[in-house]
């Protein structure tokens, strides 16, 4: 059966695979170590327990989701070689640097005081345990931002040149790192983070209220989580309004694909909300649309004309009905998010946060929809970059190793089978941590590997008040 | 002055494999020996014992290939394929090992993951030998792409440098345990130790015998005069930290073997640098010709003379704060 895939198409899919994967585990822990390096905060300040309660039982959780992240990341960094290598070779003078940062200045930052952070609050003191909180946190924001860099740059590259050797050769490190894209999905992807932890956060909450709607550091949780709903899924819509425009004005294809827009529009484009796009006849059928939308939220013009598919050459049209759909998913997650966080509000307003099982209850059902909010504006946008890997110069098929389709097949298969085991049993294992309440003193069996060598009964019996 | 920076790359990136090596090494180590391990407090102290620092560790080896691809991306780009299948094997062995960590904690039945952990360990160790031995042997290149089959990694001798480099990371997680642990499971451990570093130094003296004869231009390199005056200081030097270390498992000093184990593993890769050197993807590819332009070498190494001194700073702080014996009396909230 594998025989009839080639090896690029076997290469993209591992490739897509692995990351879609991965990026599930960063999207939690860039949020959830700010939220820690917060709750630890708030704690210190305030002295209630109820804040110190809340950082053990999330930082257990974390230390799970970021050991996936760890390992599926790891694979990340040699995918590139061992399935892209002639992408490898000719991007890597270029985009192989912001990488190199990337380690230097997140990973080992991160890995570097995770320990202190899960381990050592006794050890180095609360002053030394919350810098390292802290830096844990700035590391996972420091990796978002030179990775979407990098992203970026494949996107809307900027500030090289192509050597003789066909290599991509850089000119100018400042266009490079802040080419045209980068501002405006760094904003994005860093809100949209914060906004999955905050759903994630939001559902354990409601979970813990609808069975005792005393729990102190459920109605905490719950309350942080929605004010953060209210807060940044408005700045999160403008965001990725903004970058919308970003990618009209450099990878107008992209828009065209996500919009559905198989046709120019001289006189203003409708903004088709649903329907299914049919590649063959090259429309939408089933379309359910708003006439001349489209042109006013991308030209703020009800009659500006819009270009569709029909200008671009065949050869360089991306997937249409991928990108249609998944933005779609995307977008109308994004506004049941706003739902949810002015749902609160009111709830708020009329004291009744509380007392709302049926906000509780919405806010579990809409905890995983940050995963799949994020996986589809991902899809959307890499695979609205489609057929090339760096967008407009180097060609998707151009960029493939030599290595034959059968070996591909097979690792994909590994990678398949060892992921939805592995990642499988850590979500499994989260899963059955956030199901009991914040205050349960173990979360698994044993707590953790502690260490607990070598300090006075003092700082343990301390500890033991604590809830550590 | 005109630096070389593509020499000054090599260096770094030689440091960052080896730092990896010492590292990883002894925590992928006591991993091949966690069955060894007899009772569930046993295990739960040998895991304990990197549960803070392994994945700054592992760390390294993003370093190493993310550095490669920054620097040396023809390198990346050719080695990858080459060795497609160790690689993916070593990285989903990987996968395993480290979720360990976590997971085991997780559990009613911790055997499961118990076992993941030392498969995932002997297998990553066991690939990165099997990597270490298919480069040494060589590979083919041709117009910046690999050109060789996708078996060619498997010979005689990359399952032999395979074979080393699991002993040799078992004996570095031997006589990290020794340094880490007291009473019976120290005892234990230096009785490993012993029968690990004579095996480790004979596999190492195998593999030396044989690699001047993977390439005459390896063999060029060792022997000839007045060159071998110079060469010869490693075989020596192997001699002398041999010395060290089996008088060190006689303690009391429960550092030593350690330290002379990690010798060991410096030495050896002193060595391969004196084969490889100047190629970077023997046999046809030099330091120069895999090197990114000078840009991007200059980009890059800003940030790594700024960055990589903190960060052996707050390794070492992280490690400082873990230090000292643990104690296994005191359990586990």
């Amino acid at each position: 059966m594998l025989e009839s895939f080639s090896a690029e198409s076997l290469a993209r899919a591992q490739f897509a695979f692995t990351v879609s994967f991965h990026i599930i585990f960063p999207a939690f822990s860039i949020g959830l170590a700010s939220f820690l390096a917060v709750l630890n905060a708030r704690w210190l300040r305030s002295r209630d327990t109820t804040y110190l309660t809340l950082f053990n039982y999330w930082k257990k959780i974390f230390a799970v989701a970021f050991g996936m992240g760890v390992v599926s990341g790891i694979v990340m960094s040699y995918q590139f070689g061992t399935n892209w290598s002639v992408f490898s070779d000719k991007a890597g003078p270029v985009i192989g640097p912001l990488m190199a940062y990337e380690v230097l200045s997140a990973f080992f930052l991160e890995a570097g005081f995770l320990g202190i952070m899960l381990f050592g609050r006794s050890r180095v003191g609360e002053k030394l345990h919350m810098f390292a909180t802290a830096m844990v946190a700035f590391g996972t924001l420091m990796s978002a931002t030179w990775i979407l860099s990098v992203n970026s740059w494949m996107q809307t590259p900027a500030g090289y040149f192509i050597a003789d050797n066909g290599q991509f050769h850089p000119e100018d490190w400042w266009q490079i790192v802040f080419n045209p894209s980068f501002p405006y999905r760094l904003v994005h992807m860093v809100l949209a983070a914060f906004l999955t932890t905050a759903l994630v956060v939001g559902g354990v909450g409601g979970l813990h209220l609808l069975r005792d709607r005393a729990d102190a550091s459920a109605r905490r949780m719950f309350s942080m989580a929605m004010w953060m709903l209210v807060l940044v899924t408005p700045l999160q819509i403008l965001a990725g309004d903004a970058h919308g425009l970003n990618t009209l004005e450099y990878q107008p294809a992209k828009v065209m694909a996500m919009e559905g827009h198989y046709d120019s529009h001289p006189n203003g484009a409708p903004l088709i909300l649903f329907g299914i796009p049919n590649p063959s006849e090259r429309r939408i059928d089933y379309a359910l649309e708003i006439p001349k939308l489209s042109s006013l939220i991308l030209k703020h013009d009800l009659n500006a004309p819009l270009a569709g598919l029909d200008t671009i050459p065949e050869e360089d049209e991306p997937p249409v009905a991928i990108v249609f759909f998944s933005f779609r998913v995307m977008v109308g997650l994004g506004f049941a998010m706003l739902g949810l966080g002015i749902w609160s509000l009111f709830a708020r307003m009329r004291r009744r946060l509380f007392e709302a099982p049926a906000l509780w209850r919405a806010s579990i059902l809409m905890a995983p929809t940050g995963f799949i909010a994020v996986l589809a504006g991902w899809i959307t946008t890499e695979v609205g970059r489609q057929p090339f890997t760096v967008y407009g110069v180097l060609r998707t098929s151009d960029s493939i190793a030599p290595v034959d389709a059968p070996a591909v097949a097979a690792s994909l298969i590994a990678f398949v089978i060892v992921y939805f085991a592995v990642f499988g049993a850590g979500t499994l294992y989260i899963l059955r941590m956030m199901n009991k309440p914040a205050t349960t003193a173990k979360l698994g069996l044993t707590d953790g590997p502690m260490r607990t060598a070598s300090r006075p009964a003092a700082t343990q019996r301390q500890e033991h008040e604590n809830g550590i | 002055m005109e630096f070389d920076l593509a020499f000054i790359w090599a260096g770094l990136i030689a440091f960052s494999v080896l730092t990896y090596v010492i590292l990883d090494g002894f925590d992928l180590g006591l991993g091949i020996l966690f069955p060894l391990g007899r009772s569930e407090q046993d295990r739960d102290l040998m895991m304990n014992s990197v549960a803070p620092v392994w994945d700054g560790n592992e760390t390294w080896l993003v370093l190493g290939g993310g550095g490669l691809f920054a620097v040396f991306p023809l390198a990346y780009a050719v080695i990858m394929p080459a060795l497609y299948m160790p690689i993916t094997v070593m990285l989903l062995a990987l996968v395993f090992r480290g979720v360990s960590f976590e997971y085991r904690w997780r559990v009613k039945n911790k055997r499961l993951w118990d076992l993941a952990f030392f498969a995932g360990s002997f297998i990553a160790a066991f690939c990165q030998g099997i990597a270490l031995g298919a480069l040494v042997q060589g590979i083919e290149v041709e117009a910046r792409a690999y050109v060789g089959g996708w078996f060619d990694w498997l010979t005689p001798f990359s399952i032999l440098t395979g074979l080393a480099v699991v002993v040799g990371y078992a004996l570095l997680g031997a006589s990290w345990l020794i340094l880490k642990t007291e009473g019976t499971l120290r005892n234990q451990m230096r009785g490993y130790a012993g029968r690990l570093g004579t095996a480790t130094l004979a596999l190492i003296g195998v593999i030396s015998i044989l690699t001047p004869f993977q390439d005459p231009v390896y063999f060029e390199r060792w022997f000839n005069l007045p060159g071998s005056l110079w060469t010869m200081i490693v075989p020596l030097l192997m001699l002398l930290l041999s010395w060290f270390f089996f008088r060190g498992l006689q303690g009391p000093r429960d550092a030593q073997p350690f330290l002379a184990a990690l010798g060991f593993f410096v030495v050896s890769f002193v060595g391969i640098g004196i084969s490889f050197y100047p190629m970077m993807v023997p046999p046809h590819l030099t330091i120069w010709d895999v090197a990114a332009p000078h840009s991007s070498l200059a980009f890059a190494l800003v940030g790594a003379l700024v960055l990589i001194p903190i960060i052996l700073g707050y390794t070492a702080y992280a490690y400082w704060v873990f230090r000292g014996k643990m104690d296994p009396t005191e359990g586990y909230h």
